[in-house]
């Protein structure tokens, strides 16, 4: 069977909804459904869809080039996972592990959400270094304005008062 | 005592929509925020040992919440709520289907007085924070939401990354952590046949359409959750303007097309409205697919002025009542399917006289 979206590739992933009480079926490749994919994933009561549908995501074989040489032998060292344990369950195992698998996971993020950052809320307390880091790139900014547009005084201030924020970093 | 009464009473925050703009159309709003500790496994990875400390230090920082900051929070672990009361949660829709399916106990709800605040604890992530509130609010829910969690980020250790954000065990999540929606009454939109068009469309720029209780896709009744799809790369005000934004725009396309229905098909809309209340007050036997479709006509009737002397709040409060638990819980016993029927329909009618008498008083 051919994929309903391209209908180039073999179908791998069947997919049936409920809408309106009307059946609807989907037969799609894995590339097709990775890019359907988004419209699925995020339906978060719907456990069916989330850990099979991410798992494959996870550990499409198409992905592989994209990544890096992956260790499969790598740990997670705080709660012992394994990059094959993550695509299996589709679910991270701790807080660590998205520096640990930096790298393997990087594709996944990028299809989920694009090449985006956060940008949203930084916590108080456990973000502080963070404000902080932010709140020092934005005065060194100010600083080569301040360089380029000659005010050598204000430039000595703001100078001075990056040296004070990075000693309590 | 707060639990207690949250699941012997109908009665929840968000079913008053006297307090809530726009609550014709916009039943409720949610914001739900996704948090978890620092180098403790996530909740799929807990287990009997590690699972008591993570949930001991959760439960720690709540108490130190009420004590030092004036708050009357409950905390209880699913293992002390009967499967029963667990559904009457599920169904008030204070806790997700798969919350009320475990019981562990390691993992818990925390509620404040009037069911406005419900945090999962040990769901799929350590904490999710919730707010509930009637209509139109998607920004008060966020503020309130982020009142709470800036108060357990002074006593928990939360992961949070500075270029991927708050760490979740869903990559899904990652980034705010925040789900933000609202419960939407279309009838009108429905009957005019646009709703397919219109979900398409609320796709391709990101947002989710699912049925009234998440499970499936499957909408009952005319009733929608709209939700946020993304979670990275736009700032939480910018996620919860854009949510308000587009339910907006579908509260003037509902209203647009239930004035046109009302000019070019007063009968049949009239027919329609008033066979549901007919059925609703007569019916000896109705299951819950039934009625809830019933009572999407009677909302109708009610938003329209046919029908007269039912309050929005009755039409909320009897969204949940005829719900399994909420019928069982009410009658004391375990019943099968086909009594539950039964009771509904009696409940039903209860309901919709006493609260038309009530009102005419």
């Amino acid at each position: 069977m051919y994929c309903d979206e391209c209908k180039q590739k073999l179908a791998s992933v069947h997919l049936t909804q409920m809408f309106q009480g009307q059946k609807i079926e989907m037969h799609l490749c894995e590339t097709c459904a990775a890019k359907k994919g988004a419209l699925l994933i995020f339906d978060q009561d719907n456990n069916f869809t989330i850990p099979q549908l991410l798992g494959s995501f996870l550990g499409n074989p198409y992905d592989f080039q994209e990544l890096q040489p992956i260790n499969n032998q790598t740990v997670c060292p705080n709660c012992g996972m394994s990059i094959i344990n993550i695509t299996q369950t589709g679910k991270i195992g701790c807080s660590e592990c998205y520096s640990t698998f930096d790298r393997e996971l990087e594709p996944t993020f990028r299809r989920i959400s694009g090449n985006t950052e956060h940008v949203g809320k930084i916590p108080n307390r456990s973000g502080e270094n963070i404000l902080l880091q932010r709140k020092i790139d934005e005065l060194k900014n100010r600083l080569q304005q301040a360089v380029s547009n000659e005010q050598y005084e204000q430039a000595v201030e703001i100078r001075d008062a990056i040296k004070t924020f990075e000693k309590e970093l | 005592m707060i639990l207690e009464k949250i699941l012997t009473e109908n009665d929840v925050f968000w079913m008053h929509a006297e307090q809530g703009p726009e609550a014709d159309i916009v039943i409720s709003s949610r914001v739900r925020l996704a948090r978890n500790l620092k180098k403790v496994p996530f909740p799929h990875l807990l287990n009997k040992d590690n699972g008591v400390q993570c949930f001991d230090k959760i439960k720690t920082a709540w108490k130190q919440i009420n004590t030092l900051e004036g708050y009357n929070f409950d905390l209880k672990t699913l293992d002390e709520l009967s499967y029963l009361d667990k559904q009457i949660l599920v169904e008030k829709h204070l806790i997700s289907p798969n919350h009320g399916k475990v019981g562990s106990h390691y993992q818990g709800v925390v509620l404040n007085s009037n069911g406005s605040i419900c945090v999962m604890i040990n769901e799929e992530d350590h904490m999710r924070t919730q707010c509930f509130l009637p209509g139109l609010q998607v920004d008060k829910c966020y503020e309130q939401a982020e009142k709470i969690d800036d108060k357990t980020e002074e006593y928990l250790d939360i992961a949070f990354d500075s270029r991927r954000g708050y760490l979740t065990s869903c990559p899904t999540n990652v980034g705010t952590g925040l789900r933000a929606s609202v419960m939407l009454h279309l009838p009108a939109i429905v009957m005019s046949g646009q709703i397919k068009g219109i979900f398409q469309n609320l796709g391709q720029i990101g947002m989710t359409v699912r049925g009234l209780y998440g499970e499936g896709t499957e909408a009952m009744g005319n009733f929608f959750q709209l939700s946020n799809q993304i979670t990275i790369g736009q700032s939480e005000r910018d996620i919860n303007n854009k949510l308000t934004i587009i339910s907006r725009r579908l509260i003037e396309q509902e209203r647009l097309s239930r004035e046109k229905i009302l000019k070019d098909m007063p009968y049949q809309l009239e027919d329609t409205i008033g066979r549901a209340y007919g059925i609703l007050t007569n019916a000896r036997i109705i299951n819950s697919n039934e009625a809830l479709i019933m009572l999407s006509s009677l909302r109708l009737g009610v938003d329209l002025g046919i029908i007269k002397g039912i309050k929005p709040f009755t039409l909320n409060e009897l969204m949940v009542a005829i719900r399994p638990a909420h019928l069982q819980k009410k009658a004391g016993r375990e019943m099968t399917p086909l009594q539950r029927d039964e009771y509904r329909a009696i409940i039903i009618k209860e309901q919709l006289q006493r609260k038309i008498s009530d009102d005419q008083e």
